[in-house]
């Protein structure tokens, strides 16, 4: 589904990706570890599309489609989300408002029409439940005041909303409660299928204990220099980095 | 990677054209160049007006002549000729309109382009529609219903033939003609505008819509709105404009007074769109209006305004809340692209016991333009308890405009409340990579952003008037934002 091919980004002409190689197939669950500055944020950044980097090397592409030429919306369209690791906030947007915006520009990519109200409701109705989400926060300002697990959970029902090919969790476990980590981990859970596929980005192995991966890599100074299978991620967890860093 | 910048960003801004930039070919009848006495008594004669009337124009224009131009608002432009400017231009009437089918075509046709033909609007059930081309009303509907009420929605230049009592009594009374220079202006050149009375204790059933347009090139457009609720009564007022591409600069000094007597409420809503320049912010509409509302006891004023066009605007509806427990609300976005100059904002002045007032006031700025609030909260020596509740937030786009606010605050009531916020905030890449990470383009996200900050004002608007007002915002920010 996902193949990277000798990745190289840089932001303000510092390296930050120097050559990173992954190929993600469909029902897969990808971990991806590593200290702080690795590069592991600006991997999935890169993969959606952000103008912030340059990717000046290498190929990204989903089910054959190169991606590299693609505007983030477009990416998007095909099929890549991303879960931020800070969702921004967009005041006077409902929750509501902007995924009807999304699905419906979405559509549009496709050539459909907008999604009838009966529908969207509908399907806003199983996707809250799934992930516990009260009705009350659909109507909220899109992230304005909303706590940590909010933000998250928001992300997550975003993504169960929009059902992308592959979905990119960015430090999604990062300022979760144990319960709302469950509540997270058990709604990726549901959604996960044989026809997608999820990268998990993460310091600690306490996600995926909740999604187990089928692969764990560990990224270290803008490359993968490990992969494994969820015993790694148990290893990392106990062993620390240091011993990561001496391999390279 | 395809990129889109905040240079795109702005050069597409740059690109973007009036949407209604077209003219319309109507015989007019114009008059010559120049502002003296005499022409002040050839437009008097020209709407048979009776004596009083014309001494009232005659002793504004003396007034007027003795004024400077005021030069304190926060915007740079060079000042019209007021001897350049043709002071009376009426489409030329073939005959006594009875029925809309007698409509000029042409003009019929210029509404479709607007999306507003007569057609529409009557099919906007509720909705009366009186229509002032280039100064002269053309056509009025649905008078007969509020007839039945006892309501009075006509031209004013009628209103004076017809009800010379009310409008006598009311006219000036809330904006004097020695006011500021362009209301001095206004009542003496003022060709015509709207007349409301609304009786004692009756709420009117629709909402009363006027549409202006400036239509002949190099003439101004001097409209003058008067608006009566009566004891007990209730109106919600629109108003809206569109004006048609010029090359020259047009002068548009409009006075509106409302007048709002005990526990009666007036809703009064605009949205004005007058051509804003080209790119290179040559052209536009100068916008120099005067509104002011009084409310007696127990009474209510809401202005809101989505102003999005015009080169220059200079605004201020204001509320004198006279009576005790008198309400005043100001709820405004106001729009600036390419080389645009707003100075909006509002007046509330507390006099009585008890008197409320909302300032809600929305600024975007794009392209190189400048976008000012300028703001007065006045509290009396008398008005005990008096409470305000001000927020101004402006958006930014681009590093080249400029939002600014000028509040000001005078109280002489130790009792008074008075609460003040203000926010300045720019669309920013990560909230555009958010929104494009989601499938949204950057367009259709900037759309988003503005309405989502606008909200709390749009949510203030009729109905009909929303998603007009949505539009017009989306097509005034076109490829920048928007």
């Amino acid at each position: 589904m996902l193949k990277i091919n000798n990745l190289h980004a840089t932001v303000e002409n510092k390296r930050i990706l120097k050559g990173i190689n992954l190929e993600v197939n469909p029902g897969e669950v990808h971990a991806i570890m590593g200290p702080n500055g690795a590069g592991k944020s600006t991997m999935a950044s890169v993969i959606a599309g952000s103008e912030s980097y340059e990717m000046t090397e290498g190929t990204i592409e989903l089910e054959g489609i190169d991606l590299t030429d693609l505007a983030p919306e477009e990416r998007a369209h095909q099929g890549v989300f991303l879960s931020f690791q800070y969702p921004v906030e967009i005041p006077g947007v409902s929750v509501t408002n902007f995924i009807k915006t999304a699905i419906n520009e979405n559509r549009k990519a496709k050539g459909l029409g907008d999604m009838p109200a009966k529908d969207l409701l509908k399907k806003i109705r199983e996707k809250s439940a799934l992930l516990e989400i009260d009705r009350k926060f659909l109507s909220r300002s899109l992230n304005e005041g909303f706590s940590g697990g909010e933000k998250k959970r928001n992300e997550i029902f975003q993504m169960a909303m929009l059902e992308p090919k592959l979905a990119i969790l960015d430090e999604t476990d990062s300022g979760l409660d144990i319960d709302a980590l469950r509540i997270v981990a058990s709604g990726v859970n549901k959604l996960k299928s044989k026809d997608n596929a999820v990268i998990i980005i993460t310091h600690y192995q306490r996600l995926l204990e909740y999604i187990k991966p089928d692969f764990v890599h560990v990224l270290y100074d803008g490359k993968i220099v490990k992969t494994g299978d969820a015993s790694l991620a148990l290893e990392l967890e106990e062993k620390g980095y240091d011993w990561i860093k001496e391999l390279t | 990677m395809s990129k889109y910048t905040e240079d795109d960003l702005r050069e597409e801004l740059k690109t973007k054209e009036y949407e209604y930039g077209f003219y319309t070919d109507i015989e007019s009848e114009t008059f010559a160049k120049g502002l003296n006495e005499e022409v002040v008594r050839a437009i008097s004669k020209k709407k048979n007006e009776p004596q009083w009337m014309t001494d009232w124009r005659l002793e504004a224009f003396r007034v007027w002549e003795k004024m400077e131009e005021p030069e304190w608002a926060n915007v740079q432009y060079e000042k019209p000729n007021f001897q350049e400017i043709a002071y009376y231009s009426a489409p030329k009437p073939k005959k006594k309109l009875d029925s809309l089918d007698e409509v000029d075509p042409d003009l019929l046709e210029t509404f479709k382009k607007l999306g507003i033909s007569i057609d529409e609007q009557k099919k906007l059930a509720n909705v009366a529609v009186d229509i002032v081309i280039d100064s002269v009303s053309v056509a009025t509907t649905f008078k007969k219903t509020l007839g039945e009420k006892g309501i009075i929605f006509m031209p004013i230049s009628e209103a004076i033939q017809e009800h010379p009592a009310l409008v006598r009594k009311y006219l000036g009374t809330i904006v004097p003609t020695t006011d500021n220079f362009y209301a001095a202006l206004n009542s003496a050149v003022f060709s015509d505008g709207s007349f409301c009375y609304i009786p004692k204790g009756v709420k009117c059933p629709m909402e009363l819509s006027t549409y202006f347009r400036i239509n002949e090139g190099g003439t101004g457009q001097f409209e003058r709105t008067l608006v009566v609720a009566d004891k007990g009564s209730y109106v919600s007022y629109l108003e809206g404009c569109t004006a048609p591409a010029r090359d020259e600069n047009q002068l548009h000094a409009a006075v509106v007074e409302l007048i709002a007597l005990d526990d009666a409420e007036i809703k009064y809503s605009t949205v004005q769109n007058w051509y804003p320049g080209d790119a290179a912010g040559v052209g536009g509409v100068y916008n120099f209006v005067t509104k002011r509302a009084l409310c007696e006891t127990n009474a209510k004023v809401s202005w809101t305004q989505v102003e999005t066009g015009s080169a220059i605007t200079w605004k201020y509806p204001s509320c004198i809340l006279k009576g005790n427990n008198s309400v005043g609300e100001f709820y405004s976005i106001a729009v600036t692209n390419n080389y645009q100059q707003a100075d909006t904002g509002t007046k509330m002045i507390h006099l009585g016991k008890n008197t409320k007032s909302t300032i809600i006031s929305k600024g975007i700025s794009a392209g190189k333009s400048q976008n000012s609030y300028r703001g007065l909260v006045q509290i009396g020596a008398r008005a005990e308890n008096a409470r305000n509740f001000s927020q101004c937030d402006s958006l930014l786009m681009g590093n080249a405009c400029g939002a600014h606010t000028f509040p000001y605050i005078e109280v002489k009531n130790k009792s008074a409340q008075i609460e003040h916020e203000a926010t300045t905030s720019k669309i920013g890449e990560e909230q555009l990579f958010y929104c494009n990470q989601r499938g949204i383009d950057t367009e259709k996200a900037i759309a988003l952003i503005v309405n989502g900050f606008s909200k709390e004002v749009l949510n203030k608007l009729p109905m009909e008037f929303a998603v007009e007002a949505q539009k017009l915002l989306e097509i005034s920010l076109e490829g920048s934002v928007g």
